[in-house]
C-alpha cells in the first residue's frame, strides 16, 4: 500500500484574489479589479483534466477552496469545479468541501449559492473581535458585519469554523482570554486560533524590521497566551487537535488532516502546492505563482511549474514535521518505513525525560509543552 | 646605485583617518610613479583586512623619483609602517630605517592621541619631522589653531607646516619639495662591509621570502652570499630590487637605499625583523642595535567549527606561519572542542588578524578560546612549569606559587578622559608609576599585569576615551601574585575552553560577569540551564538561563511543507555549528564574547 493512503487524498483549489491585501499575510494573493470568472473556471477545469490522467483510481476525501479570498468566486465557478472533480474521482461518502470566506455582507449573500454548489463547510476569517484591532490587521470588515455574516453562514452550513489571530499589538493576556471566551460562546464546533507571526515580505515584516511594529507581546506573554488558549478551549470541549486548531470530537477539518497525516493532495490554481505519489514515489508539485502567468501556462498545456521527487529522508522529515503538529502524533513504524531508519532513540529518550513527548503503542505525540516548542523538538528529531 | 645626497627616506605618521594613505597615494601619483590607469585607492595597504580596518599590518614601501625645483632628480623612499601597539617593535625598526617623518594632522580635527605614540617613536629615532596639515579643502579646517597645537603638544616647530589637501592635490608639490629640502640625506660608507637592516619580510608564492632591507653601509649585489647575524644563516642573494610600488629588479643597492632581496628563503621564520644582514666573510663587526626576536605573549586555542576541517586548518596555519615569524602554534586537543591548535600572538590585534585571515582566505569557521598569557607555575618540588593554557593547570595542592607577566604601560590621553583611564587601570590591577602633563594631555605610566591587558583592555581604553588615547607597552618581567584557575560549568558540566586564570580578588567579579554574559549568549533550550563559575569545587557565581517556552510555527498547511522543512533544515544546520556540551549547544562566538568585560 502506498504511504499516502494513511492520510487520504484531497484537492486544493487556490483562488488568488483579494479585495485588499492584509499586512500580515504572506499567502499568494493579489488585488485585481477585472477578473474573467469564465476564463478562470475553464483553466481550473483544464488542470483537473490534466491531473485526472495521472491520478485515476482514487477516492477523493476533501476539496478545499483557499486563497486569496475564495468567497469572491461566483457560486457557478465553484459549482463547475466541484462537478468536474466528481466526474474524475469518486467522492468519499463523508467528503468535506470547504471554502474560506471573508465575513463581509457581500460574501454572505453568496453563501446559499456555495451550499447549492456542494460546499458543506466554510471557514471564516474573522481574526479579531474588536474593531480597532481589525483595522490594525488591515481587515475591511467590522465585528458587527462579521457576526452577521457568521449568523448567515450558520443557517446555510452545518459546519462553520472561524479564525482568530492573537498575540496582537498591545494585546494583554487578560484581553485575549476575554475575547476567546466570547469567541467560544459564538463558535459551533471548530476554531482556528493563530498566534500573529511576522513574516518576511509582508507589510508587517517591513514595519517590524524598521522597528515600527510596536507593543507586540513579549515571548513569555505569548507563551502564556498559547497555554491559556489550550486550557480555555478544553473547558468548552474544543480540544486542540493541532497546534492552532480546536474542534469538538469529529468536527476536525478533514482536508487539513490530510496535510498533517501526510496524505496526498493535488493543488490547482496559481502557486498551489501538491504532494502526489506517482509510481510509488512521493512528488512535490508547484504551479506558476502569478495569476497571469498561471493562466497562460494552463492555456499552453499545464499550470505546473515544478514536479520533484522527494527523497525518502525528505518525505519522512515532512511526515515528522506535519504529524507532530497533531495531538494524535505520528506512527513511528510508518515513519521508519518511510525514512528507512528509526527515529534517534537517544534523543527520543531525552525528549521523553524533558516531558516534551510521550510514546505509547508506537505512537509519538508531543505533549502540550512539547507542542509549544515543536520547532525545538523537531530540530532534535530531524535526522542529520 | 644612487648618490647618498640624492636620497631621502621617510615615513608618514598620522592618526587613523587623518589621510595617511590618501596622501601616500597622491605623492605616488604626482611623481608619475604609477600610471593613472593603475591607480587604486590606498595603494600600499594590500590586505583586505588592512583596507577595511584602516590599519597597516605589514610595512610597505615605495620608491619615488622626484625632479626637485633645483633641477636634480631625487630618490624618495616611503616606508608605510604598522600603527598598532601589537606591532610596536616592527614600527620601531621601520622608523630606524628612515631619517625623517611627515607628521600628517587633519586640520579640521587637530592632534589626536594616536598620533603621539608614533610621533614619539619618530623623535626617538632622531627623525627630522615635517608637519603637514591635511584636509584644508574642508570648511572646518583651522590651520593656525592646529599648528599651534602641534607646537604645544608635541613640542616641534610647526610654523612651516605645509597645508595640503590630499583630496584635491593642493600642497602635494610643496610636500615633495619639503622632503627634499628639510629632511636629511642618509649617511653611510660605500666601501665598508655590508650592513643592512631587515625591516620586514613576507612570503611570495613565486619568489619565496621577500626581505625588505635598508642598506646602512656597503653595497648589496645580486649573487652575493650574505649572513643574517641573529642566527648566522647564510643565503645566496638571487634577486635585488626596489618597489615602485610594483617590484623592479636593480643591479645593486648602496648605502641609504631601501629595497628588497630574495635568496630562495622558504620561511619567513628564518628572517627576523631588526636583524642585521652582512657579507658572509669579512662582514661588519657589530650588528645594528635594538634587535629582539619575536615573542608571542598572548595564547589562545583555534578550533574548526566543523571538526572535519581540522586538516584544512592545519594547512592554513602552516601557510600563514610561513609568512609570519611572530606567530607560533602547536596542536591541542580539548575535551569539548576536539582537535585544534594552541597559537601564540604578539597581541590581540595580531590574534584577530590571523583569525580573520584563516576564516576569509581559507574559508574555515573557527572557535577561538579565551586568550591567555604565559604563567610561571612553581611546583612544591621546585620545578617551574610555563603554563600557556589554563586547561593544563596542575593540581593546586602541588603548586607552591605562581607568577604572571607584568608590563609597563604608557597611556597618553586628553585631560578630560584621564579619570576614566585611571579607573580602568585601577580596575585592571594597575599600579601607577607616573603621571605627567604635556599641554592638555596627560601621560600615565602604569605597571599592569599582562593578563588584564591582553584581552580587551585596548578596546575598553578606546571606548572610554572615544579613541583619543594612545597606548604602548613593554614587558617588564614576572611577579608573584594570588592567581587561581576559574572554571565555568554549563548545565553542571565544566567547559574547558572557557577556563581562565584570574586574580583571586577579582574572581567573583569576573565569574559573575562571565555567567551573565553566557546567559545572554547561549540560546534558550527546552530546559533551564544553570551557568556557574567555580574555583576548584567552590561555586563563586551562578546564573540560570530559563527554559524556552514557545517556538512553534502557527500555520503549517499543504503549501507550507516545503518551505518549513527547508527552514528547519537551516535551523538544524545552525545548531550543528554550535558546540554541544552535554545537552547544551553553545554558539561559537560565546567563547570569546563571554570574556569581554564592560568595565
Amino acid at each position: 500500500m502506498d504511504d499516502w493512503r494513511n492520510g487520504g487524498f484531497g484537492l486544493y483549489v487556490h483562488w488568488p484574489f483579494c479585495q485588499a491585501k492584509c499586512p500580515y499575510c504572506d499567502f499568494n494573493s493579489h488585488v485585481s479589479a477585472n477578473i474573467d470568472q469564465k476564463a478562470w473556471a475553464r483553466a481550473y477545469l483544464a488542470e483537473l483534466d490534466r491531473l485526472s490522467e495521472q491520478l485515476s483510481g482514487r477516492v477523493l476525501n476533501s476539496i478545499f477552496f483557499g486563497g486569496g479570498t475564495p468567497s469572491l468566486m461566483q457560486p457557478d465557478t465553484v459549482a463547475v469545479i466541484i462537478e468536474r472533480a466528481r466526474e474524475i474521482w469518486p467522492f468519499a461518502n463523508d467528503i468535506e468541501i470547504s471554502l474560506e470566506a471573508n465575513p463581509g455582507s457581500v460574501e454572505a449573500g453568496r453563501f446559499a449559492g456555495y451550499r447549492d454548489a456542494g460546499v458543506n463547510r466554510v471557514s471564516m476569517g474573522i481574526q479579531a473581535l474588536n474593531d480597532t484591532d481589525l483595522r490594525r490587521l488591515g481587515r475591511i470588515h467590522s465585528v458587527a458585519e462579521a457576526r452577521a455574516a457568521f449568523d448567515i453562514a450558520r443557517t446555510c452550513f452545518d459546519r462553520v469554523s472561524f479564525d482568530l489571530i492573537y498575540a496582537r499589538q498591545g494585546q494583554t493576556l487578560d484581553a485575549w482570554q476575554a475575547e476567546l471566551h466570547e469567541a467560544l460562546s459564538m463558535a459551533i464546533d471548530h476554531l482556528s486560533l493563530y498566534q500573529l507571526t511576522i513574516e518576511d515580505g509582508t507589510a508587517f515584516g517591513d514595519r517590524y524590521a524598521r522597528g515600527k511594529l510596536r507593543d507586540l507581546p513579549a515571548d513569555d506573554t505569548a507563551a502564556d497566551m498559547y497555554h491559556a488558549t489550550q486550557e480555555i478551549c478544553a473547558q468548552y470541549g474544543m480540544h486542540g487537535y493541532e497546534i492552532s486548531n480546536h474542534a469538538k470530537p469529529g468536527a476536525e477539518s478533514r482536508h487539513n488532516q490530510i496535510y498533517w497525516r501526510y496524505g496526498d493532495y493535488a493543488g490547482i490554481g496559481p502557486g498551489a502546492h501538491g504532494r502526489l505519489t506517482l509510481n510509488g514515489v512521493r512528488h512535490a508539485t508547484e504551479t506558476h505563482l502569478a495569476p497571469g502567468a498561471w493562466l497562460q501556462a494552463v492555456a499552453a498545456g499545464k499550470g505546473e511549474s515544478l514536479r520533484d521527487p522527494l527523497s525518502n529522508q525528505d518525505a519522512a522529515a515532512e511526515y515528522l514535521m506535519m504529524g507532530m503538529r497533531l495531538a494524535e502524533g505520528l506512527d513511528m513504524a510508518r515513519y521508519a518505513q518511510l525514512s528507512g531508519q528509526e527515529l534517534p532513540q537517544d534523543r527520543l529518550q531525552d525528549l521523553v525525560e524533558l516531558g516534551m513527548v510521550t510514546i505509547s503503542d508506537n505512537r509519538l505525540c508531543a505533549t502540550l509543552q512539547g507542542r509549544a516548542l515543536l520547532n525545538a523538538v523537531l530540530r532534535e528529531l530531524l535526522v542529520d | 646605485m644612487t648618490d647618498l645626497a640624492k636620497i631621502r627616506n621617510f615615513s608618514i605618521v598620522a592618526h587613523i583617518d587623518h589621510g595617511k594613505s590618501t596622501l601616500a597615494d597622491r605623492l605616488i601619483q604626482e611623481t608619475g610613479t604609477v600610471q593613472d590607469r593603475d591607480m587604486k585607492e590606498q595603494l600600499l595597504d594590500s590586505m583586505d583586512i588592512e583596507r577595511e580596518r584602516g590599519i597597516t599590518i605589514k610595512a610597505n614601501t615605495v620608491r619615488i623619483d622626484y625632479v626637485a625645483n633645483d633641477g636634480e632628480t631625487y630618490v624618495l623612499n616611503l616606508i608605510d609602517t604598522p600603527g598598532h601597539v601589537d606591532f610596536a617593535y616592527e614600527v620601531s625598526r621601520s622608523m630606524r630605517a628612515v631619517e625623517g617623518s611627515l607628521l600628517v594632522v587633519d586640520s579640521t580635527q587637530g592632534v589626536e592621541a594616536q598620533t603621539l605614540a608614533n610621533v614619539y617613536q619618530a623623535i626617538e629615532a632622531d627623525h627630522e619631522i615635517v608637519p603637514v596639515l591635511n584636509k584644508i579643502d574642508l570648511p572646518a579646517s583651522d590651520c593656525d589653531r592646529v599648528a599651534e597645537q602641534i607646537e604645544d603638544v608635541i613640542g616641534i616647530d610647526a610654523s612651516g607646516a605645509i597645508q595640503v589637501s590630499a583630496k584635491t592635490g593642493q600642497g602635494i608639490r610643496e610636500t615633495l619639495e619639503a622632503i627634499v629640502t628639510q629632511l636629511p640625506a642618509p649617511k653611510g660608507e660605500r666601501d665598508a662591509p655590508l650592513k643592512a637592516m631587515l625591516v620586514d619580510s613576507w612570503y611570495d608564492a613565486y619568489l619565496g621570502v621577500i626581505v625588505l632591507v635598508r642598506i646602512m653601509d656597503g653595497v648589496l649585489k645580486k649573487g652575493m652570499r650574505v649572513k643574517f647575524m641573529s642566527n648566522n644563516t647564510l643565503h645566496h642573494v638571487d634577486r635585488i630590487g626596489v618597489f615602485r610600488p610594483a617590484m623592479q629588479v636593480v643591479d645593486e643597492l648602496g648605502p641609504g637605499e631601501i629595497g628588497f632581496l630574495t635568496a630562495s628563503i622558504k620561511q619567513v621564520r628564518d628572517t627576523r625583523v631588526g636583524d642585521t644582514i652582512t657579507n658572509d666573510r669579512n662582514g661588519c663587526e657589530k650588528a645594528l642595535p635594538g634587535f629582539k626576536p619575536a615573542q608571542p605573549v598572548v595564547f589562545c586555542g583555534l578550533f574548526p567549527v566543523d571538526s572535519a576541517e581540522f586538516e584544512d586548518l592545519r594547512d592554513a596555519i602552516d601557510k600563514l606561519a610561513l609568512n609570519d615569524a611572530s606567530f607560533s602554534f602547536e596542536m591541542e586537543t580539548s575535551a569539548a572542542l576536539g582537535f585544534g591548535f594552541r597559537c601564540g600572538f604578539l597581541g590581540l590585534l595580531h590574534l584577530e588578524v590571523i583569525r580573520d585571515r584563516i576564516e576569509r582566505e581559507y574559508n574555515i569557521e573557527l572557535i577561538t578560546t579565551a586568550p591567555s598569557v604565559i604563567y610561571h607555575v612553581y611546583m612544591k618540588d621546585g620545578e617551574m612549569i610555563e603554563l600557556h593554557n589554563p586547561a593544563d593547570m596542575p593540581d593546586m595542592s602541588k603548586v607552591d606559587h605562581m607568577e604572571e607577566p607584568r608590563i609597563k604601560a604608557t597611556i597618553m590621553v586628553p585631560d578630560e578622559y584621564l579619570g576614566d583611564v585611571l579607573k580602568l587601570c585601577q580596575d585592571r590591577r594597575g599600579i601607577q608609576e607616573d603621571l605627567t602633563y604635556a599641554g592638555s594631555r596627560a601621560m600615565a605610566v602604569y605597571d599592569l599585569p599582562l593578563n588584564e591587558v591582553v584581552f580587551d583592555f585596548y578596546d575598553r581604553l578606546k571606548s572610554v576615551t572615544k579613541g583619543y588615547a594612545s597606548f604602548d607597552y613593554q614587558m617588564t618581567g614576572y611577579r608573584q601574585d594570588n592567581l587561581v584557575k576559574m572554571s565555568i560549568l554549563v548545565n553542571d558540566e565544566p567547559v574547558d575552553a572557557l577556563s581562565t586564570m584570574v586574580h583571586r580578588d577579582r574572581a567573583e567579579m569576573r565569574g559573575r560577569a562571565m555567567c551573565e554574559k553566557l546567559k545572554d549568549l547561549i540560546p534558550r533550550h527546552m530546559f533551564k540551564i544553570p551557568i556557574q563559575a567555580a574555583i576548584g569545587g567552590k561555586v563563586i557565581a551562578r546564573e540560570t538561563l530559563s527554559a524556552l517556552r514557545k517556538d512553534v510555527t502557527a500555520k503549517c498547511y499543504g503549501g507550507d511543507a516545503t518551505r518549513k522543512r527547508k527552514l528547519l533544515d537551516k535551523q538544524k544546520a545552525g545548531k550543528k555549528k554550535m558546540r554541544q556540551f552535554g545537552k547544551v549547544d553553545i554558539p561559537q562566538e560565546a567563547f570569546i564574547s563571554a570574556l569581554k568585560m564592560d568595565n
